[in-house]
């Protein structure tokens, strides 16, 4: 036994030898590295949960079951399902371009996690934190469409291409709304850094962004529902219309990837709001010191846990749309974005602004 | 004031909420949902399901081979040859009824004056090779020999109504 230890000591010690004789560069690459996989693992692992959440969840609101087969409660349902697409074929049409064809999934793919980079945790967790990260965010969140775009341009086929366009032009005009809508937190913060933006709601529930910017608020999560083209913007899908839209000639891996896309997006959008609007990884009930000698005292303290939570209740209300609301007519999705968000939030923007200039408490004193 | 009213009204998106209001309350909804092998739905004493062929009490097949049931089905689905037994009495020496053809409409039951032909409650069954769902007076024997306890008490509990 003690020789195992002191094998496990000599071993240990040797690779912080090694650690320490690393360059500077191989140092924060592996570092990197680790912090990519250690955010990557559990949200893939969250996208899988997701998948089966939304089945279950929306199948509760339709007054039946969901899936609840495989495993107890369904739990390993993500697993048949992954198993199943990774065993299927990937189809490469005749007359598709093959090089976007495969690229287009890989983009989708690739933006929706990289995104993540500058979300915080918790104080100051962060894979970058990047002065810029608002910014980056939006850049990351715009390229997406171009997945989009491409694959249904790849695919050669017209429901793809009409999916394509209608994605589009959906989220290239959504995408200004959430900018203005952007552009009010980061007024209000007067910062770009999405961890000063959180340090800046400091103060519990009332303090947080969602009530002084609350069009901006609403406007921003309608916005991110219709820019992860869900329900009831999807029409960029359109089972009923144009058969799957962007991704009918997608098969196997490729469509995962598709898929795998849309749900971290999901994720990424409830995970923003929860940090712009809902103050991030902040305690709704900050400063409610009664609580601090009972085992209720973690509820009070910043932690990972609140932005867990917050991020969760603006995921279980995608489904929720979901469950309700049904498709919007194209014309309307296009007179929503441009005739109604972009007015009001325009609207707003000058309100807060004179807000701020004036000094109008409790928020922008 | 009315279009200022629905303005309003849409800006403070208060359908949309109702609506999130119903599917919310849904959610907590008894379910309906029949977790299927584990649960089923009752059946009635009159379910036409899968067919048998009974037997009397002292082992004698019913079926005297009157041809009713052939002449009275729909879908042409029975065939039945008959000949004379030993002891003199007429017996089929083929019975059968093509469960593709057959369209479980029960008349074969009702037509047949000594109860020899009956559909069953049974609804779990399967052909795994074409040919077999020709069902041969072997094997409808063989399920009414099988479920008769329950065919009798479905008879029996049906026979009121009758």
């Amino acid at each position: 036994m003690s020789e195992l230890l002191t094998k496990l000591h000599a071993f240990w010690s040797a690779l912080t030898t090694y650690w320490i004789s690393l360059p500077f560069a191989w140092q924060l690459t592996l570092k990197s590295l680790a912090g990519i996989v250690a955010i990557m693992l559990p949200l893939i692992l969250t996208v899988a949960y997701l998948t089966l959440a939304e089945r279950r969840i929306i199948g509760f609101m339709q007054v039946r079951m969901g899936p609840n087969r495989v495993g107890p409660w369904g739990l390993l349902q993500p697993f048949a399902d992954v198993l199943k697409l990774v065993f299927k074929e990937v189809i490469l049409p005749t007359n598709a371009n093959r090089f976007l064809f495969i690229t287009a999934p890989v983009i989708s793919i690739s933006t929706a996690f990289a995104a993540w980079a500058v979300i915080p945790f918790s104080n100051g967790v962060m894979l970058s934190n990047a002065n810029a990260g608002l910014l980056y965010i939006l850049a990351l969140t715009s390229f997406g469409v171009y997945g989009i775009i491409l694959s249904g341009w790849a695919s050669n086929s017209k429901y793809a291409f009409l999916g394509a366009m209608r994605s589009a032009a959906q989220m290239v005009s959504y995408e200004i709304a959430m900018g203005f809508a952007l552009v009010g937190v980061l007024m209000a913060s007067q910062s770009l850094n999405l961890n000063d933006i959180v340090l800046a709601q400091n103060g519990g529930f009332s303090h947080w962004f969602w009530l002084p910017l609350l069009p901006l608020f609403v406007i921003y999560f309608i916005s991110g529902v219709a820019e992860t083209n869900r329900a009831p913007f999807d029409v960029a899908e359109g089972e009923s219309e144009i058969v799957a839209g962007f991704h009918v000639e997608y098969s196997g891996t490729a469509f995962a990837a598709f898929f795998l896309a849309e749900y971290a997006n999901m994720i990424l959008i409830s995970a923003l709001a929860a940090t712009l609007f809902w103050g991030g990884w902040l305690s709704p009930v900050q400063g409610w010191h009664f609580l601090e000698d009972t085992p209720l005292a973690f509820l009070v303290h910043t932690s990972f846990i609140w932005f867990a939570v917050k991020t969760c209740v603006f995921l279980y209300a995608f489904l929720w749309f979901r469950a309700t609301f049904p498709r919007y007519r194209y014309d309307q999705i296009m007179r929503l974005g441009w005739k109604v968000f972009i007015p009001i939030t325009i609207l707003w923007l000058v309100l807060e602004g004179v807000a701020i200039v004036l000094k109008i408490p409790p928020w922008f004193a | 004031m009315n279009t200022v009213r629905s303005w309003i009204r849409s800006l403070l998106l208060v359908e949309l909420f109702q609506g999130l209001g119903l599917t919310g309350k849904l959610f907590f909804a008894r379910k309906v949902t029949l977790r299927y092998p584990e649960e089923k739905t009752p059946k009635s004493p009159r379910y036409r399901g899968l067919h048998a062929q009974r037997r009397y009490a002292n082992g004698e097949e019913r079926c005297i081979a009157c041809k009713l049931c052939e002449a009275v089905c729909p879908a042409l689905a029975i065939t039945i040859d008959s000949e004379q037994r030993e002891d003199g009495t007429r017996r089929t020496t083929r019975y059968d009824i093509d469960l593709f053809k057959c369209i479980y409409c029960g008349f074969c039951e009702e037509a047949c004056p000594v109860d020899a032909i009956v559909e069953t409650s049974i609804t779990e069954f399967h052909f795994e090779k074409r040919g077999e769902q020709i069902m041969t007076k072997e094997k409808l024997l063989t399920i009414g020999d099988k479920y008769e306890a329950q065919i009798a008490a479905e008879r029996a509990a049906d026979a009121p109504y009758r």
